[in-house]
This record gives structure tokens, sequence and C-alpha cells, in this order.
């Protein structure tokens, strides 16, 4: 039983497993279980988690995080900021050619750029605004201009925003690049059959080949579980991520089987809606008091035992507490009925208040609210549970018909994309419809502060404000768990959720 | 039997259109925007509005749905919003999936279904009957979703001897396409089998109490003759309807078990394409199993004819 978790253990496992991969490559196929399906395979287009997966074996990008989210080099070697903070000017790696043979250098990095902000279809507009041209300097470098200092932009790099592909194919496939996606990976495309498998076989002109050291690896969706486990028990698959908390002790019960967890980037929790429509001029939406009350009135931690055997991780902020984006002054609340119950009377509701919460109609949510709800209960709050489908609760979400939401995010590596799209008046995400001019201000200024200190700086300054305010009752923070045939070694646990194949080996 | 079939066609066409209709509105009424559930965490209103535009989602039902008639006659069913692919070729990867599942679930059920109605009903009233009952009932009962779980569980997980879910297949390797749809089509079979044998039982009963069986066996006929050839001769009208249509059901998908045992057929394409609101593969698939369910008709028609000649004086 070995539990990796993102350390200096962690780094310092992979580290040993690169110079196994040295040794040799095995002619195997590596078969990973996915929870879902992905959705179409184009870097610029793309939405989804497991389609992220996929591309962390199929697409290089620019730029690739450690577990502990430093930003480190992956197709660009080394980066400078100008003085002002305006330009960034980027060395890229030599001699290294895409799937379709098409060489890497300064011009594919700008056609790609360009194709991100201009293709109607991208979904990489709004992350890569802040580039306003770029302009090669030489073969292997380029200048990427900016309208204004972006703190956010490595991290967008170091996501599908910086994702290299092909710009041979990408030119003759246009919007259809994703049926046959052409970029630099370790890994080529090789076949898809929606709903049944992708399959990648191994480049074999791959830049760090000898990290590499699968012929083929294929995606499997098996959406369910408990069948997701049995699979790789029976052989059928050599590894699954997101196995559900619940099955962890069997998992690790297992001596075939072996565990590795992180603490992702995302939060859960629950959104009020405080001026979204008619329906935001509600008690809750009008007296912060009442969601103080509610957050006093959960405790988070026998949250996490309850429904996840302890599992997650409790959270109060969009970062988790072991990020160091984490604003300190503001740990993790103790439950506490007594100052619930106060806060309720001085909001003028002595005798108690219901509260209408919609929920996706899926075991893990509907578990949680109904724990909330008895939590929430000895308060005097009546939690009302509206368990709606997904796409429907979206909707309702995103239309302002409802008076809290239990909805999460999958998070980001920039602590911008965790908060700013929620919380800043008329952000895109922003379907509590909060506004507060300080808020605004310190979430804009972290984003273009130069130092590290600054921006923590702004956040807490944004935190203390969102603490008090409680548009977001930030509740847990969900923790991948990913279960691999105990052959595998080198695997590292990344807080993205990824898995990243550098090194990783099968020993018989 | 040209005419009778020809009208049965006739017949077909407007259930067809009213099919296409009603597929069409009952999607249109559910809640929920299939761009914001296909922007997920990426809500970009100009992005969506270009996407509403491509789509055509802005245009008034009534020409999105004449669009989307049209284009299906001419074998255009539309593109997967989520995966771009065209809605023909996903459908084309999943047939061969789901009639080999369906195909094997109905050998399945065949096999224990029929000959366990003939023998119930043969020896109505005993022991065997009442066993055959209980057989029956607990292969009705049992969810599919449980049975499925427990043989993975056992058969794979335990002592491995069957993959425990995926698909292969036929044409890349046979004897592995069928070891792994054996228990999801046994899972689907066994409760088919139970309608089957309870079917098989009451046309047996009906059958072995009329006059020409009591005459059969006045002639001196073995009974293994009186049952098999004069009894259950006569008793397969309602086998065979009841085939064709379990059939239809079969190819419009198994829901729960592709599900469990991450079969990629027609059920499974359904769901989350509902789920996904990915109409046009909703609507593609709706109308192509509805086309299915009513040629399996036409088939069930065509048997009777070769099964009873009183038929074919008409």
């Amino acid at each position: 039983m070995t539990l990796l978790k993102p350390t200096l253990m962690a780094a310092l496992l992979s580290a040993t497993a690169l110079g196994l991969a040295a040794t040799g490559a095995s002619a195997k196929d590596l078969r990973i279980g996915l929870q879902s399906d992905a959705d179409v395979l184009d870097p610029d287009q793309s939405r989804t988690f497991v389609g992220r997966i996929v591309y962390t074996s199929l697409c290089d990008k620019l730029v690739d995080i450690t577990p502990d989210l430093e930003i480190i080099p992956q197709l660009a070697t080394a980066w400078q900021l100008s003085e002002d903070g305006t330009t960034i000017t980027m060395q890229l790696r030599e001699g290294v050619v895409f799937h379709d043979g098409t060489p890497f250098n300064a011009e594919a990095v700008a056609a790609n750029i360009e194709r991100s902000k201009t293709l109607d279809e991208s979904r990489r507009k709004s992350e890569l605004a802040s580039v306003s041209s770029t302009e090669v300097t030489g073969e292997y470098e380029i200048k990427l201009h900016l309208a204004g200092p972006d703190a956010t932009l490595m991290a967008q790099l170091a996501d599908r925003a910086g994702m290299m592909i092909s710009p041979t194919a990408a030119a003759a496939a246009g919007a259809d690049f994703g049926l046959n996606p052409v970029c630099s990976g370790p890994y080529s495309f090789s076949e898809r059959v929606a709903q049944d498998k992708i399959v990648l076989k191994r480049f074999p002109d791959y830049w760090n080949a000898d990290a590499i050291s699968f012929d083929s690896v294929t995606f499997l969706p098996i959406p369910d579980t408990t069948v997701r486990l049995a699979n790789l028990q029976s052989g059928d698959i050599d590894m699954l991520e997101r196995l559900a908390a619940t099955d962890l002790a069997q998992a690790k019960g297992d001596a075939n089987i072996t565990v590795a967890e992180a603490v992702s980037l995302g939060y859960q929790g629950i959104t009020f809606n405080v001026g979204n429509g008619a329906k935001g001029d509600n008690p809750w939406g009008n007296d912060k008091r009442l969601r103080q009350a509610f957050s006093y009135a959960v405790d988070r931690e026998a949250l996490n035992q309850v429904v996840f055997e302890g599992a997650a991780a409790a959270g109060n902020q969009p970062f988790p507490p072991n990020s160091p984006w984490y604003d300190a002054a503001f740990p993790v609340p103790q439950r506490d009925v007594a100052k619930a119950k106060e806060l309720l009377a001085e909001a003028g509701y002595p005798d108690g208040l219901e509260l209408e919460v919609q929920v996706p109609n899926t075991t893990v949510p509907l578990q949680l609210m109904q724990v909330v709800q008895a939590m929430a209960a000895e308060a005097g709050i009546t939690v009302k549970i509206v368990s709606k489908e997904f796409a429907t609760l979206l909707a309702d979400q995103s239309a302002g018909d409802y008076t809290a939401s239990q909805i999460g995010w999958s998070g980001r590596v920039d602590p911008d994309g965790n908060i700013h799209g929620f919380v800043t008046t008329d952000a895109g995400l922003n379907d509590a419809k909060f506004s507060n001019a300080e808020v605004d201000a310190a979430l804009n200024a972290a984003r273009i502060a130069p130092t590290t200190e600054e921006r923590k700086a702004s956040y807490d300054a944004a935190s203390a404000i969102l603490n008090d305010e409680l548009p977001l009752v930030y509740l847990y923070h969900e923790t991948w768990i990913w279960a691999l045939n105990s052959k595998i070694k080198g695997f590292t646990a990344y807080p993205d959720g990824m898995i990243r194949l550098e090194g990783v080996t099968w020993s018989e | 039997m040209l005419l009778f079939l020809s009208r049965r066609v006739l017949i077909a066409l407007p259930t067809i259109l009213l099919i296409s209709v009603f597929v069409f509105a009952l999607q249109k009424l559910l809640p929920g925007d299939p761009l914001l559930v296909l922007a997920g965490e990426e809500r970009d209103p100009a992005v969506l509005e270009l996407l509403r535009e491509k789509y055509r989602l802005n245009d008034p039902l009534v020409v999105q749905y004449f669009t989307w008639v049209t284009n299906a006659l001419t074998g255009d069913l539309g593109i997967s919003l989520r995966t771009n692919q065209p809605v023909t070729e996903l459908m084309l990867q999943k047939l061969p999936v789901t009639l080999q599942l369906a195909a094997m679930s109905m050998i399945f059920a065949l096999v224990i279904g029929v000959p366990a109605g003939i023998l119930s009903a043969y020896k109505k009233g005993t022991v065997t009957d009442y066993i055959a009952n209980i057989v029956a009932l607990s292969g009705l009962s049992i969810p599919n979703f449980w049975l499925g779980i427990m043989l993975i569980l056992l058969v794979s997980v335990k002592w491995q001897l069957l993959p425990a879910s995926g698909y292969v297949p036929l044409s890349e390797d046979f004897g592995q396409s069928i070891r792994t749809m054996l228990m999801p089509s046994f899972v689907l079979g066994t409760a088919l089998a139970a309608t089957m044998m309870r079917h098989t039982r009451s046309a047996m009963l009906g059958v072995l109490s009329a006059d020409y069986v009591r005459t059969a066996r006045a002639k001196g006929l073995t009974e293994r003759r009186v049952v098999l050839k004069h009894a259950f001769r006569n008793a397969l009208t309602p086998i065979v309807t009841l085939t064709a249509l379990l059939f239809g059901e079969l190819v419009a998908g198994a829901v729960l078990t592709e599900q469990i045992f991450t079969i990629p057929g027609f059920g499974k394409m359904v769901v989350d394409a509902v789920f996904n609101r990915d109409y046009a593969v909703v609507q593609g698939i709706v109308l192509v199993t509805a086309v299915g369910f009513i040629f399996m008709n036409l088939v069930a028609d065509a048997l009777y004819f070769i099964l009873n000649p009183r038929l074919r004086g008409q």
C-alpha cells in the first residue's frame, strides 16, 4: 500500500522513476479508466476535465506545472518578463516536431496563439485576452506583447491555451481539427470511438522520448465508479481516475492496487442569489447575517467525514487550506449553532427560516445536502432540497431562478481562475450577481500585480470582504483519487487532476 | 402477401412522421440550455451566441424542425454538439454494438424462455411448473444493474473468467467480442426469458387443450410429436410477435445494462445525449430506432404468413 501525496516524497519518487524509464520501453498498452467521455479533441474548443486528461498525453504545452503549482518549462525553455510587465520573451525548445512532421518553432507558436484568439469556436479567447500581438524574433524565440500586465497568463499557458497544435493540420482541418488532432505530445492520436475509447500511440520522434515507456495509451470512459474499480481489480484496466471516496477503503485493502491522492484545485459550496433577477430579492440574498448563520450551522469537518469518509478537505475559501493562496486569517470555521441562532434572531428570524437549495440530482450532492439539511435544522434553518437534473440546474442558476444553488468549480492553477469570474461585478460566472467595488478593485489589482506577495495581499483583501458577505459559502475541496495497478511505478499525483505519463513505468 | 405488407408500410409512414414531430417537440420542452451545458465552465457569451447561430438554435422551432427533417431525408442527421461528429457516423459506430447485444440477449431469452414455457405448460400444476414460474419471476424481479454488478464482481473480479466491461468489435477479435458480451447479454436475456416463458406457457396452454391436439393424441402420436410439432407450431404466433417486439426494444438500447457494462451502444448514447441536450443525437437515435421497431413489426407480420396458412388466403 503506497500513498503518494504531492509532496517532496512524490517528487523524489518521480525523479527515481525517470531514471528507471530510461532503461527501456515496455511494449504495453496502458489502459486508463475515465469517469466520462471527453468532448471534442481540439484544445481551442475543448471544455471538459477528461478532455484535458487526454491532452496531457497528446498535446505538449508551452509550460507545465509542478505538483506545487510552480510554472516549469515544457516547449518553452525559458521566458523573461519586461520591466513594465507588458512583454514576455520566450525561448523555445529546439528539435521538436509535431505528429505530422511539421517543425515546432516561433512561427508555430504565433499561429497557435492567433488561432486561439480568432477561431470562431475558440474557448480560449478570454484566457488569452491580454495578449495583443506576437512577434517572431528568431527561429526559436517569440515575444508576446500584452495590452497590460497579466499575472495569470503563464498559468493559462500551462493549460489548454498553451497547448501547441500543428499549424499545418489546423489550417487544413479548420474547426474540424478535433476529429483528428495533431499535436507534439508524447503520444499521437490513433483512434476514437465515441463513448468507448480514445487510443493514442507512442510518438517515436518525441523530444523527451526516453521518459515515455508505453507503446500506446487507451482511455476508456467507464462512468460507474464500482464498475471502474472492478475493471481495475480484474486487470481489464491498469489505472483509473476519480475513485469514489467510499471505495477508498476497499482499494487500499487490495494488495494489487496502489492509491494516489491530491487535494484538488477546485471547490464545492453553496452559491446564494444575492442580486440575480427578481429572485435575488429574498431574505437570504438581502441579509448577509442569514448567510453567516447558515455557514455557522454547518460542521464542515463532519460533512467531510460523513459523505467522503474523510477523504476530502473541509474548506471555506475558493482555495483549499493547503494552497499558498489560502488566507490563514480565516481558518475553516468551527460549527457554532448558538451563534447561528443569534444571527438569525438579529436578522429578525428568531423562529428560524426556510432556505430552498437546488442540488444536482446525483448521489454525492444529494447526500451532501441531506447532511447539511440535518445540521442546519438544529440551528432553525429549514433547508428545502430541490433536486434538478444538471442541465436544468445550470440554466436556472444562470437565469437567476434560484435562491441558493449547490455547485462547485473544478479549479485552476492560477488563483484568479477560482475567484475573479464568480464575484466581480458582471463577470461571466457570477450567477450570484454579487457586486462589491472593493472586491472588484482587489481582484483586478491581483491580476496585474507583479509579485506573488502583492497578489496574495490583494486576494487576502478580497477574502476579508467575501468571508463577511458570503455570496458563496464554500464547504469542501474534492480530493482526486487515482487507483493504479501496483505494477505501475513512478506516478505522481498533481492537484490539477491530470495524468502525466512521463516517467511512469510498468514493472512485471 | 405483397399487398398486405405494402399496406403495412403505408401505415408506418405517418407513424414515423408523427414520431419525428413528437421527439423534436419533447426535447424542446425540456428545461435547460444545450449551449450552457456544452460550455461547461467556460461561458463566454460571445462564443455561446456564435454557436447558437451556427447550430441554428435561434431559428423558429418550425424552421428548425423542417431543416432537420429535410436533412434527415437526405441521410444527414446533423452533427453532435458535444463531439462535432456527424450523427450518422456515430450511429453507424453504435449499430453493430447494439445489434450484437440484442441478438445475443435474444438467444439467451429464447433458449431459456421457450423450453421453460413449454415444459411449464405441459406439466401444469406440478412442481416443475412452480419451479419454472419462480425462476421466471425472479428473472423479472432482479434488477439488471444489481445482477450486472454481482456478475462483474463474481465472474470478473473473483474468478477472472470474463472481461468486466467494455466492448470489442466482432471483426477485431471474434472470440473476445463474444466473451465480452456474454455477461451483459445474459443479464438482459434472463429478464426477457421470464416474459418469454410466461407467454409461451399461456400460448401452449391454450393450444394443448384444443380439439386437434386431443385428436393427434387419439391417433396415437408420441407425446413429443404432439407437443412439439402439433401444439408448439400453433402456439408460435404470439411468441414471434413478442420476439419481434422485444428485439425492437433491445435495439432501442438497454440503457442500464449498457451503462453498467460500459457498452457503447444506442442506449448509452441516447442517455448521455439527453443529459447533454445534444438534440441532433437524441433525435437521430429515436428516429432510427423507431424505424427499426416498425421494421421488426413488419418482419413479424411476414413471419405470420409463413407460420399461419390461413392468412395467405387473404
